[in-house]
């Protein structure tokens, strides 16, 4: 089938970048999303043109590396599904595609679709963590987790880290990925100790990465190719609240 | 030069203990005057940053990824092993060591491997209190299940995702450190090449992939955690950018590469569906726990499955192997998939397809348990192939998936380079000719957060490094290396693009130094390879500067080392005259099919020294010895 792609092209961060169009009269439906980026680059460089940059690694779905707005929904059209796990036979003949990089003032293009996740990274380090040093452990069995909870924050440690959830909403909110790991280690009782100070370092990071606020869209719902559930940002917002009142003096993070 | 493996002698399970007892330490003050690169961040290298900082070193770790938390292992699916005997079916320390020994084929260390089924205790330890959510059961006690090459139940998993679990385990644990000041991380920099100053490892030159910037890194010690080599064969389940270059380039410096030919293949993985392909994707071992493997009795037979009737099925690892059935290792799994796709028998449109039938297993356990079981891999098959495996087999077909072989490393995981270090996939050690199922997240994990950081305080101890900086001539050269390359790279006037010369060399590794191999085809490819080597750096087309982004002058760099490393693969291959796990010789089979082992000539591991590319490298052998585990035909029958 014959497709059309129109692609964000910006050489680096600094430089202002444009939509270019590129035609593909031959993709084959069993073509992956990015596979058909892959011939549109061969096509590129054998005219001695500069390939479209796009971040990708395991294309399994799971690294969380690869991802653009395809049509303005990030990850494209599919729910559930990264870019990668993409493939054509969603697609029909004469598809337009429109294909921009997340748009985010915490993620910064690098070059054409691919941006800097790093405020991400800087979440974690800021409390995002178990603080159980290499050693320290005593038997797996001593920690009783029921199976429900233990399901439960399996369902949240599924986010990739992708950053779709950031992209598509209109806040530019970070709260789907943060209240994931919240949940996910809040609701062992492993995280109890640093449950508190966990929620309250986290938010102050990213205020000062400059991540907007939620507001309840449901947009990062929508898009997230692991499924990760709303309820998770409730989450963060109780244990907020609850670390605000609770105890004033702990956390390194203003709050 | 002599190989020495440092393991201790006397009784097996008291070895670590008394080795641990008998390093040297470093104060806990004086850590923090020393520095310490670790290059790679998945189980091995992320592990090893996150505990090295704990202990107070200071540590440089580098990835090329935008995010440490996107290593290659957070791909893997099934599990992790460790011998913690919880269903109290007859699980040791000494039946995983048992079972890894006689599982890699009589070619791996016998102390290597008992500390490593001793480590798996307390790694799943480690995971759980970091916050690892395991499955558990309605107790809430630790859930386990059965995987190839064992008939206990020892494997540890978290979902479908046990390697996403276990890597973001110690992402958290190294961010922790990044966010204490005690690691300081590199992301989207890409090691290539180790300095190497009065003969020890000094550090590395990187290039920033956004800037192009080319930098020098100095430390006490250099670990590399860069994983495996599989991508040498262009289609493989490995992730695109998994590469050889910092290990080849610490190889061309002067660490030993041990046992390259040692490659395994995965029995279930998605058939290739057409040449624009990019790569291949592993559909877990675990599936084979429920799932029934078969094809056609009839040669040629293109009904569907659905209308084949039972008695003309030919489950075909059940009826060879009645005791392990469907759980064989996956050497002989995925040997047996070609022998009935050569005979004719294989399913699909290419014919090089086998089914793996969950129908008997919905019928007995029910969809709702199968689903619970595997439902984001029934997910992810249906996504890639538009067919339901609920309703319709799945095909599958076997693809390159892992390397045991790697830089050579003695039992204190170093190599041949002093203060150079070898962790998880990118070492040797522990596989020998075939790795076991669920066991590659426990080397990972048993190298970076316990036995590297044990080891590598005696080296820093019993060293006193000059004081050296980057104005060093060492430095320069390794420098000037790395800036001739890329220039070469980027001045050629070629023609064709890196991957066509990537593809071009996969498919003549796949064909003659894949699942199986001759010493006709082994000589064919030798003789290919250096002419492709030839073109390639003759012909190959670089778009675009060294001073920003540029994926294809990455991926260059890369397949150039493949180049050098595909042809040490091969001449391993044709010089092993044996059969053994991953390596089949067919030569060198028993009457009924199975890998004929030579121990008398081949109980050794080959540590290859490079002499310069197109030179013939120099063979150095480890003897190896088995006081516990006797050697014997394996048998799964």
């Amino acid at each position: 089938m014959r497709i059309v792609l129109h692609i964000w092209r910006q050489r680096n961060a600094n430089e202002r970048g444009r939509m270019v169009r590129y035609e593909l009269p031959n993709v084959s439906e069993h073509m992956s999303f990015l596979e058909m980026l892959d011939v549109l680059n061969e096509d590129l460089i054998a005219k001695g043109e500069d390939p479209v940059a796009f971040d990708h690694d395991c294309r399994e779905g799971i690294c969380g590396m690869c991802g653009c707005m395809v049509n303005g929904i990030a990850h494209g059209p599919l729910p559930g599904t990264t870019l990668c796990q993409l493939h054509m036979r969603h697609f029909k003949d004469g598809d337009e595609l429109y294909l921009e990089p997340w748009r985010a003032k915490a993620f910064p293009v690098v070059k054409d679709l691919v941006v800097d996740r790093c405020a991400f990274d800087r979440l974690i380090a800021a409390g995002g963590f178990i603080s159980a040093s290499t050693g320290s452990a005593p038997d797996g069995n001593a920690i009783l987790v029921p199976k429900e909870i233990a399901d439960h924050s399996m369902d949240a440690a599924a986010c990739i880290g992708c950053g779709a959830c950031v992209a598509m909403c209109p806040n530019a909110s970070a709260s789907l990925f943060m209240g994931a790991k919240v949940a996910h280690l809040g609701l062992l009782p492993q995280g109890q100790p640093e449950r508190h100070r966990r929620v309250k370092a986290m938010v102050a990071q990213a205020k000062a990465e400059m991540f907007g606020s939620c507001t309840n869209i449901g947009e990062c719902e929508a898009v997230c190719p692991k499924d990760i559930r709303l309820e998770v940002i409730a989450r963060m917002n109780g244990d907020f609240l609850k670390a605000s009142f609770a105890d004033r003096s702990a956390g390194d993070g203003e709050g | 030069m002599e190989l020495d493996s440092k393991f201790p002698a006397g009784p097996i399970e008291t070895r670590w203990d008394r080795h641990r007892f008998s390093l040297k330490l470093v104060n806990p003050a004086n850590k923090r005057k020393h520095t310490i690169i670790v290059v790679g961040t998945g189980l091995a290298g992320g592990s090893a940053a996150a505990t090295l900082g704990e202990l107070g070193y200071n540590v440089k770790c580098f990835c090329f990824q935008d995010s440490p938390r996107r290593a290659h292992s957070i791909a893997a699916q099934g599990g992790i092993n460790a011998a913690k005997n919880y269903h109290n079916d007859g699980d040791s320390v000494y039946r995983l060591f048992y079972d890894t020994v006689k599982g890699g084929d009589f070619r791996s260390r016998e102390s290597n491997v008992y500390r490593l089924a001793q480590i798996s205790l307390n790694i799943i330890d480690q995971c759980v209190a970091q916050g690892v959510p395991f499955a558990r059961e309605y107790s809430g006690y630790l859930d386990n299940r059965s995987f190839g090459g064992a008939q206990v139940s020892r494997t540890f998993y978290a979902r479908g995702q046990t390697g996403q679990q276990l890597l973001l385990g110690a992402y958290q644990a190294l961010e922790r450190q990044i966010g204490a000041g005690q690691v300081a991380m590199f992301p989207r920099t890409e090691m290539l090449d180790v300095i190497v100053i009065d003969g020890r490892a000094r550090g590395i030159v990187t290039r920033n992939l956004i800037t192009g910037r080319v930098e020098s890194h100095l430390a006490d010690a250099v670990v590399l955690g860069t994983g495996g080599y599989g991508n040498v064969y262009y289609l493989s389940t490995n992730a695109k950018g998994s590469n050889a270059t910092a290990i080849w380039r610490a190889h061309k410096r002067g660490a030993l590469f041990a046992n390259p030919c040692f490659t395994q293949i995965h029995p279930t993985c998605i058939p290739v569906s057409g040449d624009y392909q990019s790569k291949l994707t592993l559909m877990s071992e675990s599936l084979r726990n429920d799932g029934r493997v078969w094809v056609p009795l009839k040669k040629g037979d293109s009904r569907p499955p659905s209308q084949i009737p039972e008695n003309e099925r030919d489950y075909y690892l059940e009826r060879r192997y009645p005791s392990f059935g469907n759980l064989v290792p996956r050497d002989v799994a995925s040997r047996n998939a070609k022998l009935v796709c050569d005979d004719g028998r294989g399913v699909g449109e290419t014919g090089l397809a086998v089914y793996l039938d969950f129908r008997d297993a919905i019928e007995r356990l029910g969809r709702h348990t199968i689903k619970e079981r595997y439902g984001n891999l029934f997910d992810m098959y249906e996504r890639i192939t538009g067919e339901d495996p609920y309703q319709v087999p799945m095909r599958i077909y076997p693809a390159i998936h892992y390397t045991m072989g790697g830089l050579w490393v003695d039992y204190n995981l170093m190599t041949t380079i002093p203060g150079l270090y070898a962790i998880g996939e990118c070492n040797f050690s522990d596989h020998g000719a075939n790795r076991l199922g669920a066991s590659a997240l426990m080397q990972g994990l048993a190298d970076g957060y316990f036995v590297l950081p044990n080891t590598i305080n005696d080296y820093i101890a019993s060293v006193k490094l000059e004081k050296a900086d980057t104005s060093h001539p060492a430095v320069r050269e390794a420098e000037s290396q790395v800036t001739c390359l890329t220039k070469r790279l980027l001045d050629n006037k070629g023609t064709r693009s890196v991957d066509s010369f990537h593809r071009e060399l996969g498919k003549l590794m796949w064909d003659y130094c894949g699942m199986s191999r001759t010493a006709e085809g082994l000589q064919h490819a030798l003789s290919e390879i250096p002419a492709m080597r030839e073109r390639f750096w003759h012909d190959v087309k670089v778009l675009g500067g060294g001073e920003e982004l540029n994926q294809s002058l990455e991926k260059a760099g890369r397949v150039a080392d493949f180049f050098e490393l595909s042809e040490l693969m091969c001449l391993d291959a044709l010089e092993r005259n044996e059969s053994c796990g991953g390596h089949f010789r067919e030569e060198y089979q028993t009457p009924d099919g199975e890998a004929a082992r030579d121990d008398d000539r081949y109980s050794y591991v080959a540590a290859w020294e490079f002499h310069g590319v197109g030179n013939r490298p120099g063979l150095h052998k480890e003897p190896l010895a088995f006081e516990y585990v006797h050697p014997a035909q394996r048998s799964y029958k």
